[in-house]
């Protein structure tokens, strides 16, 4: 993209809405074309400008802001609209939030897409609201000082309102509106510095809070409409085989059953993001209700080839990884002379660990409502109803299943029940379509929880073999790292494997921050036949993991201290030091724990955050771990609210303490074992730790915070369990019982 | 099938064996009580019958005619029930899926037991929040509790 398209990506424009007020909007339009400018110019609602409205001011001073990032409980409803509320002074019990519609004036300009992950949303749109609220602040001075005549110099802005003290008049946002709204949009809105914040680092009430104590928060599945029936699914369970057989007069059987709808195995390429959509065959139930469809899948008793995924087991994969550390893999980092390094080391560590697949399990289901209406003259019609954090991804996807424009297609975002990566994927949207356009009529689909657990895209199992030589004073100086690991991108982000190295395998293994001269780490990809995706924290959820074990290993060996360890490590790293200082004090670090009690401590950077964390444990005489509590420090740079932080901070914490206690698939035959909640057992409040979370506040550029803390729990956890019983957990979960 | 929910009789057909939880959300379209797993393990289905917690997911809508039923949609449309009320205080919800079921057994808990210690909040709310907000719901129920 040319630096002149750049200066006028995101330029306002604005007007008054027809019942009067202020509304501005961006438009994108600036971009050249490019091979993804398809995207861009999608507009599948055909929509008019005011649609591509990012904030609004009625003339009762109420303030919409539409929020491009999909809101899945990570805050985004909250804290991209309070970025807007600093620059606009705004009254926050006036500021209210909304998905925005899917239309150009919502994708990501740098990467011409809209999606939701990467802990990006604040990174990614700061910039752009702090101008859209400094744009419409000055307008409404504006408006304020033309209806007093005086200068806007002498104008001053508070709550939602404009002052003029010299005076004494003041006048809220509301009356200024619609006066506002006729003015010109200032090319270059002065946004504030952070010295002059009054609203963004403050704990703002959630905005989507009071919808969802109430129920009235529509999720995807909540979706009603008009003339709509009900599916349910059933895909193959080993992701490979053939429907064989059914019993479909069973099923018709079943009252309120309408069809049963075979969809064969589909493979869709979004050519813009490079991601493939595999979906294995499948027949659905379509009847007049859910729990008419359910009874009728059960009377249908669909079953499936073994496609060769028969011998696909847990110890056949595990065999499998170990194996592939033996093969050669890519360089991804050589720094110095490995070979030379391990040789003269007065010490030399080895250690193999391994993490299992594990499913993401968001409290909604998958499902997706979908209306396919097919018309031979004017072109066909498809809108859906998808609770998906891609909807770009989404879009082109259904583009190619059927055949269609993009303004073919109208998709709505709905609120989601969780995301943790696995509504990035387009399969359960398509699905949704297919059977809509074969049942002639808008379709409900939702997915049992089983299918749910055992058709996910799995956090991928993996295995990491260290070599680590020490020197006489017991710190590393050779440091080679061989992983084998499936391919996550290869299939849903191909266009960033760079030399045959997917980087979010590598992630958090390639990048350690410690100063070790000579590093040798290299990826062995190594698939299978279990689908992988993106999940919490994604290569950080493994490499975390395996290198903060390693450092403890490491520490334990060398005899030191292992805060000491990483200090002397990372020297030259003074955003590590101060999580480190900050970890070991609040932690108590130094002062011997309660006796029975152990502690670990591991720290991480992720998403362009710096979280340290240490668990502390005791070992119940049946050899079961009780997590007492756990202390989090984070430097996640900028902070915008921190009692959002600290909830996304807890979160990350459960799932990465849930997944070290006994996250895995099971996998026999090539399916998953585990079907429910029963049999995939997550966290309940009795088990939850304290939990302590402190925030290192500087003004450094903004990180993520939805995932970075999920990485350094694990190894926590574990490395108290080596405390507590000499043993080295190197491969999760942790056994059930230490006795 | 005669059902009464938050006070209002309801006169509908369904399969005899439908559970509540399918009445509610797909016959009536009361969809404040979710789904999550259809088995009685994770709670985001709860309603009160008669007062009690139940999983409505579990339970044939036939076995509860005539019984008083209160769903998520009952308890107030203005947030003004103090349990709502503790909740946005805390700031409780995450994506908010599990919080209708919560909320539930919080009332059905403290109705029982109007100052629970934290031995006895773990014992009774059982049910699964994915995102983890935990803490905050056992903050909430103390506001409750302390108001
Ligand atoms: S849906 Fe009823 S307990 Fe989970
Ligand atoms: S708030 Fe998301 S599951 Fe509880």
């Amino acid at each position: 993209m040319s630096n002149e398209s750049n200066s006028r990506r995101n330029f306002l424009r604005g007007s008054a809405v027809a019942v009067g007020g202020l509304s501005l909007g961006f438009s994108l339009s600036g971009c050249s074309p490019s091979a993804n400018s398809a995207e861009l110019t999608a507009d599948p609602q055909g929509l008019a400008s005011d649609v591509s409205v990012w904030l609004s001011i009625d003339t009762s001073g109420i303030i919409t802001v539409r929020v491009p990032s999909a809101e899945m409980g990570q805050g985004v409803n909250t804290s991209l609209p309070q970025l807007i509320a600093e620059e606009l002074d705004a009254d926050w019990s006036k500021v209210i939030s909304e998905t925005a519609p899917h239309t150009s004036d919502f994708v990501n300009p740098s990467t011409l897409s809209r999606g939701t992950g990467g802990s990006s949303a604040v990174r990614r749109w700061w910039p752009t609201l702090a101008k859209a609220g400094a744009a419409a602040k000055e307008m409404l001075m504006s408006a304020a000082a033309q209806r007093w005549d005086v200068p806007v110099s002498e104008l001053s802005t508070l709550n939602s309102t404009v002052m003029h003290s010299a005076s004494g008049r003041q006048a809220g946002y509301g009356e200024l509106a619609s006066a506002a709204g006729q003015l010109s949009i200032p090319e270059n809105p002065v946004v504030k510095s952070p010295a002059d914040y009054t609203l963004i680092g403050k704990p703002l009430k959630r905005l989507d809070s009071p919808a969802k104590v109430n129920g009235s928060t529509t999720y995807g599945i909540d979706i009603v409409v008009e003339g709509m029936s009900y599916a349910t699914v059933a895909a193959s369970p080993n992701f490979v085989g053939e429907l064989i057989s059914m019993s479909e007069a069973d099923a018709r059987a079943v009252n309120g059953v309408q069809d049963v709808i075979e969809m064969p195995a589909s493979h869709y390429v979004n050519s813009g993001i490079q991601s493939i959509v595999a979906i294995p065959d499948t027949v659905a139930v379509v009847a007049n209700s859910y729990w008419q469809a359910k009874k009728g899948l059960a009377a249908l008793k669909p079953q499936f080839s073994d496609g060769g995924a028969a011998g696909v087991n847990n110890a056949s994969l595990t065999a499998g990884f170990m194996a592939a550390l033996d093969q050669e893999g890519v360089q991804v980092r050589n720094d110095g002379d490995i070979s030379d390094s391990l040789s003269r080391a007065e010490k030399l560590l080895e250690a193999e660990y391994a993490v299992p697949f594990l499913a993401h399990l968001t409290m909604e289901p998958m499902n997706c409502t979908a209306h396919y209406q097919s018309d031979s003259v004017n072109g066909d019609r498809l809108e859906v109803w998808a609770p998906t954090q891609g909807q770009s991804h989404a879009v082109n996807v259904l583009q190619q299943a059927f055949g269609l424009q993009a303004d073919q297609i109208r998709l709505h975002t709905t609120f989601m029940g969780g995301g943790f990566g696995r509504r990035f994927e387009a399969d359960f949207v398509v699905q949704a379509a297919m059977i809509s356009r074969a049942a002639k009529k808008p379709i409900k689909m939702v997915w049992s929880r089983e299918e749910d657990l055992q058709h996910d895209y799995y956090r991928p199992a993996s295995a990491s073999r260290f070599q680590v030589g020490l020197n006489a004073e017991g710190l590393p100086v050779a440091w080679k790292n061989v992983m084998a690991c499936p391919s996550v991108a290869q299939r849903n982000f191909s266009a960033a494997v760079v030399n045959g190295a997917d980087p979010f395998s590598v992630e958090g293994a390639v990048n350690i921050p410690y100063a070790i001269e000579n590093q040798l780490v290299t990826l062995k990809q190594h698939d299978t036949s279990i689908p992988v995706g993106s999940w919490r924290s994604v290569g950080s959820s493994h490499n975390g993991f395996y290198v903060e074990s390693m450092m403890d290993e490491v520490a334990v060996a060398g005899n030191h201290d292992p805060f000491e360890l990483r200090r002397k490590l990372l020297q030259h790293e003074p955003r590590f030091l101060i999580v480190l200082d900050q970890l070991e004090e609040k932690s108590g670090w130094k002062q011997a724990p309660a006796a029975g009690r152990f502690r670990g401590m591991a720290i991480h950077e992720s998403f362009a955050s710096i979280v340290g964390e240490v668990a502390e444990i005791s070992i119940a005489e049946n050899g079961a771990i009780k997590i007492h509590n756990m202390t989090c420090v984070i430097d996640c740079g900028k902070v915008v609210n921190p009692s959002i932080i600290e909830t996304q901070l807890a979160s990350a914490m459960i799932d990465g303490l849930t997944a070290a206690l006994r996250g895995g698939i099971k996998i026999e035959e090539g399916r998953v074992v585990q079907s429910n909640f029963d049999t995939y057992k997550l966290m309940h409040m009795a088990e939850v730790p304290a939990m302590a979370i402190h925030i290192v506040d500087n003004d450094e550029a903004p990180g993520g915070i939805g995932e970075p803390a999920v990485p350094p729990s694990m190894p926590a956890l574990t490395n108290a369990v080596f405390a507590a019983t000499g043993r080295r957990v190197r491969s999760l979960p942790i056994e059930p019982s230490l006795a | 099938m005669n059902l009464t929910i938050n006070n209002v009789v309801h006169e509908f057909e369904v399969d005899e064996d439908t559970p509540l939880l399918w009445v509610l959300r797909d016959t009536l379209g009361m969809t404040g009580t979710k789904f999550g797993c259809g088995v009685a393990q994770c709670g985001a289905c709860s309603v009160l019958i008669d007062g009690q917690v139940q999983r409505s997911c579990s339970i044939p809508a036939a076995a509860v005619e005539g019984r008083d039923i209160k769903t998520i949609e009952g308890l107030s449309r203005d947030n003004s029930h103090p349990v709502q009320q503790a909740w946005i205080a805390e700031d409780v919800p995450q994506c908010g899926y599990c919080q209708s079921g919560q909320i539930i057994a919080a009332v059905a808990l403290l109705e029982a037991n109007p100052k629970p210690s934290d031995d006895e909040i773990d014992k009774s709310m059982t049910n699964i929040c994915r995102c983890g907000s935990y803490s905050r719901i056992r903050k909430a129920i103390h506001r409750v509790a302390n108001a």
